[in-house]
């Protein structure tokens, strides 16, 4: 694959969405890329961590998703076409960095892929969708339905950038993301053997967001908005298909993303024709481009997963130019859980007034076996396990409370292991431990793995201990990132002369500290009882490494 | 292959770790160099760690959806034979089951027996075939990490997969790392025999 990403062979290759807007970023000439791993975007920087000398890119996994951004917008203040990789919840982390970032705007094109995960296939805490995030910071947002337009899109996106100064964001789900097909290549441009050098060059009235300059610059964000909605009007990535506007029935259906492929899909199977506008761009909306096609309609069904976002827009452009249209969206199409084809081609039938044949129907209610659910487990030979069994024997599980965090022991919740009391967002388990302490003084163990301590778990032992609870704290160390792919973190021994978490650990002011490999169960149990009872903050490192690094 | 639309429909269902993702690398590769367009959706992450994974691989004229739809498989190739039972939203009339005798028990539940489980997919389709493909790699290959290709392999000299056996041969020789090649070879001929 690496091979695939650097040639330039002749027609089309199959990839997965993912390579796809690696191969669109090489093709645009990237020269600077950062990130933190998170399913399903993780293969983006999986594969430029491989071919990034090869290619003459900067690439790095960054601490958390904030600092990614961070690095990303240096690299663009200093002239550098810059790519910033993230799952959904990264941009919740990043945005104290994204909004100040729109109004500086870019100086070298800065593209920033998020990736939503309906159904929450890969993803505890929340069914997000960052959709709205583009109201909050006026940025432009792309959706791919599918690998071709991953590839395209991303090119596009660093052109819009370059255009118009601003960082421009290309949305995917798991379905985009993680969807293979036959890829048309275009060459990658010429890339010098050594990294590209950027310059920063002073210039206080564009990078500095102090007041009254601030102001200024949300006018001047709002204008290159107003600009990047003309060229939306105009994109061709907003486009109208199937049939003409004029159609008798007065139906149609406005779509996006991967509901676009199932709008299609149910099309045919339905064999009816019905216009379909279909929007490239979530932000800014061609509302005219919309608004004509409205126009000509007596029912519309949007149909897009999630929250409706889309809907409301059409709602609100109808009232200007056909306020007695119908808008029909969530009526039909959930708003939890991925849609899927048979949702869609079922919602456009009872839309369209045509029949749809159901086979088998009966039969399937008739399965009176109950099928079996199949969970993820933690691996054989985790070096999990042995947390686990250590707490088992040392506590009494009815008496204490366990923390859960993002990371490969959130599995903690499942049977039969069920040690996990709460589970939040990422660096969250000991921030919570604290005010449950604070709050009721009942005992807690909370578990916290090494790249999530990096990433946002050191303020919160930092809190704790500033200010005086005692919960027992577990650093997971299994020197990687498991979940994701076991992407590299800052610690050693992950990296040579690497950051020792211990040492942090003590720096951060906890005297209850021990590093034990949880094979030493005895050590290991005895520890958990004498940390529990402390009156101060404690922290065990349990150090094994995940069964599947290469050593 | 459904004629009229000229598409056809195949999921590999099975437990994390069991190569999907390289059998739907193989038979997209496949399916493309016979002209076809394709679509395939896989799944990554934490769902691959010992939960159940299954993938979908769509070809034909002009495919748009990743995903099968339900009731509309044309092949769903069971890698583990209770995870069939799962699949089974996507079974129809015209379907058919290509599954191997092999059992991935679930922690704190008992495993479904052979005969319950044949039982229930019957209610769907007619078209159903056990082959104890891990048994046979281990027997005659001495591992059973090939009993997907040895399935693909077999479920394409059987036609129900509608490509030529030759293009599978030569996806697999593009896709497979050289260092397993020979075994993957060996077992595309092992399936020959089956």
């Amino acid at each position: 694959m690496e091979e695939l990403l650097l040639n330039k062979p002749e027609g089309k290759v199959i990839l997965l969405g993912n390579e796809a807007i690696v191969r669109g970023a090489l093709e645009a000439g990237v020269n600077f890329v950062s990130t933190y791993p998170g399913t399903p975007a993780s293969e983006i920087g999986d594969l430029f961590f491989k071919i990034a000398n090869k290619v003459g890119v900067y690439f790095e996994f960054s601490t958390n998703e904030k600092v990614a951004l961070e690095a990303g917008i240096g690299a663009s203040f200093s002239g550098l076409k810059t790519l910033v990789v993230m799952k959904s919840f990264g941009l919740n982390v990043a945005l104290d960095a994204l909004l100040p970032f729109l109004y500086t705007g870019t100086k070298g094109a800065t593209v920033i892929i998020v990736a939503d995960d309906p159904s929450c296939h890969s993803s505890a805490q929340s069914e997000e969708n960052i959709r709205p995030i583009s109201y909050l910071a006026h940025i432009p947002i792309l959706e791919p339905s599918d690998p071709q337009e991953c590839k395209d899109f991303t090119k596009l996106a660093f052109q819009i950038s370059e255009k118009f100064k601003i960082p421009v964001m290309l949305r995917t789900t798991t379905r985009v993301a993680h969807q293979k097909m036959p890829v048309r290549l275009n060459p990658i441009r010429a890339t010098r053997p050594g990294r590209v050098v950027g310059k920063f060059v002073k210039e206080p009235k564009r990078f500095v967001t102090l007041p009254p300059r601030v102001l200024e610059m949300k006018k001047e964000l709002l204008e290159k908005i107003k600009k990047a909605q003309q060229f939306s009007e105009k994109s061709p990535i907003n486009l109208i298909g199937r049939g003409q506007t004029s159609v008798k029935s007065g139906r149609g259906i406005i779509t996006a993303g991967v509901s676009y492929l199932y709008v299609m899909e149910a099309l045919k199977e339905l064999k009816i024709s019905l216009p379909v506008l279909k929007l490239g761009f979530f932000y800014p909306l061609p509302e005219k481009k919309i608004k004509n096609f409205l126009k000509l309609l007596k029912k519309v069904l949007i149909v897009e997963e999630l929250e409706p976002y889309l809907e409301k827009e059409v709602e609100r452009l109808a009232k200007d130019v056909n306020c007695k249209l119908k808008v029909i969206g969530k009526d039909l199409i959930p708003e939890v859980g991925e849609l899927r084809p048979e949702i869609v081609t079922s919602a456009i039938a009872k839309f369209a007034n045509c029949k749809l044949k159901i086979e088998n129907l009966l039969k399937i209610e008739n399965l009176k076996l109950k099928i079996p659910r199949r969970l993820p487990q933690l691996c054989p030979g985790c070096p999990y396990w042995l947390v686990i069994s250590a707490i088992k024997k040392a506590v009494d599980l009815k008496k204490v409370i366990f923390g859960g965090e993002i990371g490969c022991y959130m599995l903690f919740g499942n049977s039969p292991i069920n040690l996990q009391d709460y589970l939040s967002c990422m660096g969250s388990s000991v921030g919570i431990a604290h005010g449950i302490k604070k709050a009721t003084g009942q005992k807690i163990i909370t578990f916290v793995g090494d790249s999530s301590f990096f990433h946002t778990g050191i303020p919160a032992l930092i809190n704790t201990v500033f200010n005086k609870s005692n919960p027992l704290i577990i650093i997971l160390e299994n020197q990687t990132t498991a979940m994701t792919g076991h992407q590299p973190h800052p610690g050693a021994p992950v990296i040579p002369n690497g950051i020792k978490i211990e040492e942090i650990v003590r720096a951060c002011g906890v005297k209850n500290l021990k590093a034990i490999n949880p094979i030493n169960q005895k050590e290991f149990i005895a520890t958990i009882k004498e940390f529990l009872n402390k009156k101060e903050t404690s922290v065990i490192i349990a150090q094994r490494p995940c069964i599947w690094i290469k050593k | 292959m459904d004629k009229k639309m000229k598409k056809f429909n195949m999921l590999i269902v099975g437990t994390g770790g069991q190569g999907q993702i390289t059998l739907l690398q193989i038979l997209a590769e496949a399916a493309f160099s016979e002209g076809y367009d394709v679509k395939a959706s896989e799944l990554h992450g934490l769902s691959q760690r010992g939960g159940s994974v299954e993938v979908h691989l769509r070809f034909g004229k002009k495919i748009y959806s990743p995903l099968v739809s339900q009731r509309k498989a044309d092949l769903i190739i069971g890698l583990e034979m209770q995870e069939c039972l799962k699949a089974s939203y996507y079974a129809g009339l015209k379907t058919n089951f290509m599954i191997n005798k092999y059992f991935v028990p679930i922690p704190l539940q008992k495993i479904i027996p052979e005969d319950m489980i044949l039982k229930n997919l019957k209610k769907f389709t007619k078209n159903i075939e056990v082959v104890p493909a891990t048994e046979i790699c281990q027997k005659k290959l001495g591992t059973n990490v090939v009993a997907g290709v040895y399935l693909i392999s077999l479920s394409a000299f059987k036609k129900l997969i509608p490509l030529n056996p030759q293009t599978i041969l030569k996806a697999i020789k593009k896709i497979i790392p050289e260092k397993y090649l020979e075994l993957n070879l060996r077992t595309f001929e092992l399936a020959t025999k089956g």
